[in-house]
């Protein structure tokens, strides 16, 4: 079974996609099926997690097989210490993506978790493919389900943010696409990503795929200027699409830097690193800004995961000479896992208020804690993780880049560190709204506590917020080899 | 291993509770909850002393991890602990304030909603302050140093249902994360010099780096690290401008006042220079400035105390007044005098809290001291631990105030003749503030239990200051004395009130408690070594020198005050422009709430609505879309349907596509 692990992760989760399509009368048997597919693809993911050798610095649980032999096409699969966590955590926030929309999706319920299910298929696909055209059909395939996750089930606007969403993802993939060709042609016929890894390329060239591939993952992470889309998809979404949007598809960008740009063009990822840092300093300081003046919470959320992955790309960029930063480089994948954790929490927080009162304006609560204690305990917890309180798992990424930033670029450090405060400022203000006072209107009134389910998935969230923040090692310790093998890669030049 | 186990009890019992009682409270009810944590700390409060002995007797110290917490390419950063003289005097003086707390808050908290969950919170407090203190390293400091804040945070807004503590709450964190700000800073750049975060590690480089300036400009590297990391302490420990959440924090509950906003958690500022003297040591330029910062704090914001007629406040006040004294001493390179007023403040200062919330129960829940007076009759034991706890922070000998601040002014006098940058400044202000000091807090005395019994004339309303009204009757009943659960803290406060200073003096100042832990300045370790003076001798010393004279003359003139309201009304009248400008705080308030904060607001609105929505969306978004529409007209017929049919195409369109690159590689 070990060498077919990865295969098993993937297509699980696919395969159950369609067995809960058969049960579209039996809405009950939907759910419980597409539970128990998640389950066991968690589990899958769990043993990778476990006999993951973080010694390694070759890929492991490879499998390769011809499928376009004309083409030199293959079904390549294999993670590192990079991609393995994202597999994981892919897996976990789907188990709890499900369980949310238990009690709350009551229409087209089969097709609704078919839909989630498969999409983890494709983002554990696209994690581990080293295959370029099987990475790109992973990558494409999972914009088909999101798509319809926010036009079937969203909320009003949802047409809108839909369309909005999609092209925006598309126009940046088409353009990757071109750099694959290219780089397909110039490798002699070869779509393994590790070929590209030692092609010589010239500046220009470099450049130029430099821009491609920058297209498709800032669209994903989503960058400053590029992230019009996700604050106008989050309120559309349903809150399990929500979750998955910030805390698995957003990783797709930030993966994407590290698989493709950085190895594939390392010259041209230095030549434009100050434009990159400078990026991610806007994402992290006038993001955070705009999210102080939020007055929808989603909207106010998904303000604040641009600003959060401002530090993955951050983190990704700060050079010393050739080298890249070790701490910011970690920093910026244990951002991503955090803010997987941290974000699907935030919006799951939102959906338990949402069902209840169905709205997600800030001003239509107040006082919330007196109706719902427990439910207050749990997103203080979060709020804290957002603002990046030691000891939960939102502290460690921003720590990790920012003391990167320290060593190489001091100012870019002052910058960054302003999220102490702004960060703090928009979550705990609209914590302080909602959640604090009292009870201010009839609706409120209403409100019951947490359901047996919705703390159950609060407290797994809880719990991976703080192990990650009390021993984050057990996540870092896994990526140093890959890590240290791919800041190597990047230090040599290839013009 | 017996040592490691101790201190691990030390460390995990009042965590322990903490987290039983916060998960479980509601079930197990208020009398479990409060034995429950009152155990655990009691359990710490015994370990913590078992070390001080220890640590006086067998000279016990400790320096080690206990787990990994993050390794970052080969190093690896431990979470560890560090037992020496200055963990073993702080762990005594937070536990021991802790368990008094603890205690008191049976009687004060009494009938409270929400009663398990403030035992919970100040267990947790207990366990993050304890953390801070024992850290061998950097992260750690910084761990504690947010978890201390997010229980102040939780706990200035305990009565959440009110406006003004939930914007206390947010004020205090967001205040403090501007200093975070620059303690996150300068440790970036520990480990951008130094390549460590380990306390000894960094101190072993030390003189390594002496020389090395801080990226192209002229400043030296040190000299920007300690800067950077008294920012945090400024924020912390309440130094000006930081120092605006501590007034408003005394929204939260009286006895949260006394452990975290006066014996504990504001004192990590203090205590983190302390535990770093041997970097601070090595920059003149960091001392001056925390001494004249410490200097403002002690005089300007001590005057505001004065106009204060909210009992609380008048503490609170004091309390950055004399926070403002811990630092005077610590720039004038006196680190274990800083520690030694660190310590007897924490234990008067606590008793002159924890007496406030005496007297705010028996007025039920009434703080304004106008409506107050005459109590002495009434509560005895409260009145006569609040002249104890007076004296001591006046500084009359022997008070444990006297000793403390007595060496604080010496420690000022030898940074003048040491020509210290900026030490005329301080020195008057420290001087000044002695009779400031003295004058608000005997007015605060004569407000309260003196004069007229004026809470006959009023009625009481609802709106008590200090949550509900859960204290009984309402009316002209007369006022009693507190319960035992309140006043034996009061009664054990009150003792050390009397007699650290005197008994810890000798060691604390000139003796060698601290000697490997604390690096006091040269030229005030030489002063010291110069002529040691026993406690008896100070007293005698000091009955011929200004300051206790300063003292008196404060004490007198606050009488003069209470006595003649026409005296008052002259003294308003000369100074009324003074007085304008102290009712509004220097105007810092404004600062933060009506300019700062505006701005930020501002600049998040425009960027949303000029950068986000103006530019990216209507001008290249949506221009982009309204050009694509125009050519999409003429495939309007292909549209039927909404999602189902677009989400087809788009299968069709991306097979389309690969295809068509499929056809273009097999060219």
């Amino acid at each position: 079974m070990m060498s077919y692990l990865l295969s098993l992760t993937i297509w699980t989760p696919i395969v159950f996609g369609f067995i809960t399509l058969a049960f579209n009368k039996n809405d009950c048997m939907a759910r419980y099926v597409a539970l128990l597919g998640s389950i066991i693809a968690l589990v899958f993911s769990l043993i990778v997690f476990h006999t993951f050798d973080p010694q390694q610095t070759a890929m492991q649980f490879s499998e390769n097989y011809a499928w376009v032999p004309s083409l030199n096409i293959n079904y390549h699969l294999a993670v590192d210490g990079i991609s393995m966590p994202f597999v994981m955590l892919n897996n976990f926030i789907t188990v709890l993506v499900v369980l949310a929309g238990f009690k709350v999706i009551k229409q087209k319920v089969a097709l609704y978790n078919a839909m989630f299910l498969m999409m983890t298929g494709f983002i554990s696909g696209s994690f581990c493919a080293l295959d370029a055209v099987l990475f790109y059909v992973f990558f494409e395939a999972m914009l088909i389900p999101m798509y319809l996750i926010i036009g079937v089930w969203g909320s009003t606007n949802r047409v809108y943010a839909a369309i909005k969403f999609f092209l925006y993802t598309l126009i940046g993939s088409l353009l990757m696409l071109v750099a694959l060709i290219y780089l397909y042609n110039q490798a002699k016929g070869s779509f393994e990503i590790f070929d590209y890894y030692n092609l010589p390329l010239t500046m220009g060239i470099q450049i130029l795929i430099f821009i491609a591939f920058f297209l498709s993952f800032a669209v994903k992470v989503p960058m400053w200027p590029l992230h019009t889309w996700l604050p106008d998809a989050h309120p559309e979404a349903p809150t399990g699409g929500s979750m998955v949007l910030a805390a698995i598809t957003l990783k797709i960008g930030g993966y994407g830097f590290l698989r493709f740009i950085l190895p594939i063009v390392p010259d041209a990822s230095r030549e434009l690193a100050g434009v990159m840092v400078a990026l991610s300093l806007i994402a992290i300081v006038y993001i955070g800004l705009v999210a102080l003046v939020q007055k929808d919470m989603k909207k106010l959320v998904a303000y604040s995961s641009i600003s959060h992955m401002g530090f993955v790309t951050l983190g990704c960029f700060l050079f010393v000479g050739a080298n890249l930063n070790t701490w910011a480089l970690e920093g910026a994948i244990t951002q991503m896992i955090s803010h997987g954790f941290v974000s699907a929490a935030m919006f799951f927080c939102i959906g338990v208020m949402y069902d209840r009162v169905h709205s997600r304006n800030i001003a239509d609560y107040g006082g919330v804690v007196n109706k719902m204690p427990v439910f207050a305990a749990f997103f203080m917890l979060f709020s804290m993780a957002n603002s990046g309180l030691p000891g939960t798992s939102g502290f460690v990424g921003e720590f990790m880049v920012i003391m990167g930033a320290t060593q190489t670029n001091f100012i870019a450090a002052i910058l960054a560190g302003l999220t102490l405060i702004l960060g703090a400022g928009y979550t705990l203000w609209m914590y302080k709204r909602v959640v604090f006072g009292a009870v201010a209107n009839s609706h409120v009134a209403e409100m019951s506590d947490v359901s047996k389910r919705e703390f159950l998935i609060l407290t797994l969230l809880a719990i991976a917020v703080l192990v990650m923040g009390i021993y984050p090692d057990l996540f870092v310790a896994k990526m140093h080899a890959s890590v240290g093998h791919l800041i190597n890669q990047v230090a040599q030049s290839k013009i | 291993m017996t040592e490691m186990n101790l201190y691990l009890t030390i460390i995990l019992s009042p965590l322990l509770a903490s987290t039983i009682v916060g998960l479980f409270g509601f079930a197990l009810g208020k009398k479990i909850s409060h034995s429950l944590t009152i155990l655990g700390v009691l359990i710490s409060t015994i370990g913590s002393y078992c070390l001080l002995n220890k640590v006086l007797n067998g000279g016990l110290t400790y320096d080690g991890p206990l787990y990994t917490w993050l390794t970052v390419g080969t190093q690896s950063y431990s979470v560890g602990i560090l037992v020496d003289s200055l963990t073993a005097t702080m762990l005594t003086i937070v536990t021991s304030v802790s368990l008094m707390v603890h205690i008191y808050t049976i009687g004060y908290m009494k009938g409270e909603e929400g009663y398990e969950r403030f035992f919970s919170y100040i267990s947790l407090f207990t366990f993050m302050m304890i953390m801070l203190v024992m850290a061998n390293n950097f992260i750690q400091l910084f761990f504690g140093w947010e978890g201390v804040g997010l229980v102040s945070y939780l706990l200035i807004g305990f009565y959440f249902q009110r406006e003004s503590a939930t914007f206390a709450n947010l004020k205090a964190f967001l205040i403090n994360r501007i200093g975070d700000l620059g303690f996150l800073l300068g440790i970036g750049l520990v480990l951008a010099y130094f390549g460590t975060l380990n306390y000894a590690e960094v101190f072993a480089k030390l003189h390594e780096i002496s020389g090395v300036t801080f990226l192209n400009t002229g400043w030296n590297a040190i000299t920007v690290i300690c800067l950077l990391l008294f920012v945090g302490a400024m924020g912390k420990s309440a130094q000006f401008p930081l120092h605006v959440w501590l007034p408003d924090s005394m929204e939260g509950p009286t006895p949260i006042s006394a452990l975290i906003h006066a014996a504990t958690m504001v004192t990590a500022g203090i205590f983190m220079v302390a535990r770093l003297s041997p970097m601070y040591n090595m920059s003149e330029t960091a001392l001056s400035f925390i001494a004249i910062i410490g200097a403002i704090n002690a005089l300007f914001l001590g005057l505001l105390g004065l106009i204060q007629n909210d009992i609380k406040r008048v503490v609170a006040y004091s309390t950055l007044s004399q926070l403002g004294y811990m630092a005077v001493a610590l720039g004038c390179g006196a680190y274990s005098v800083g520690i030694f007023h660190l310590m007897t403040h924490a234990f008067f200062k606590a008793l002159l809290f924890l007496a406030a919330g005496s007297v705010i129960v028996a007025m039920h829940h009434e703080q304004d001291m106008r409506k107050m007076g005459g109590l002495w009759k009434y509560m005895p034991i409260t009145y006569l631990v609040t002249i104890i706890g007076n004296l001591a922070l006046a500084g009359i000998p022997p008070f444990a105030g006297f000793f403390s601040k007595d060496m604080i002014l010496d420690a000022a006098s030898n940074a003048h003749e040491h020509h210290m940058f900026g030490s005329s400044f301080v020195v008057f202000c420290v001087y000044a503030a002695v009779f400031v000091t003295a004058c608000y807090s005997f007015r605060q005395l004569f407000m309260t239990f003196h004069g007229k019994e004026r809470f006959r004339e009023v009625h009481h309303d609802d709106h008590g200051h200090d949550g509900h009204d859960a204290h009984g009757g309402h009316g002209h009943s007369e006022p009693k004395e507190s319960p035992w659960v309140i006043t034996l803290p009061l009664v054990l406060l009150a003792i050390p009130s009397v007699i650290i200073g005197w008994l810890a003096f000798d060691k604390f100042v000139p003796g060698e408690f601290f000697n490997g832990t604390i690096y006091n300045a040269q030229f005030f370790a030489e002063e010291i070594a110069k002529d040691p003076i026993a406690p008896l001798a100070m007293i005698m010393h000091s009955l011929h020198q200004l300051p206790v004279y300063l003292a008196l003359s404060g004490i007198i003139v606050a009488f003069i005050a209470h006595k003649s309201p026409a005296f008052v009304a002259v003294v308003k009248a000369v100074f009324k422009p003074v007085i304008y400008v102290m009712e509004r705080k220097y105007f810092m308030d404004d600062l933060f709430i009506n300019i700062f904060a505006p701005i930020g607001r501002a600049l998040g609105k425009i960027l949303w609505s000029i950068g986000d929505i103006l530019l990216i969306d209507g001008l290249i978004v949506n221009g982009s879309a309204r050009v694509i529409a125009i050519f999409s007209k003429i495939f309007r017929r292909a549209q039927t349907g909404y999602v189902n049919s677009a989400a087809t195409y788009m299968v069709l369109g991306v097979l389309i596509l690969l295809t068509f690159c499929t056809g273009l590689i097999l060219h």
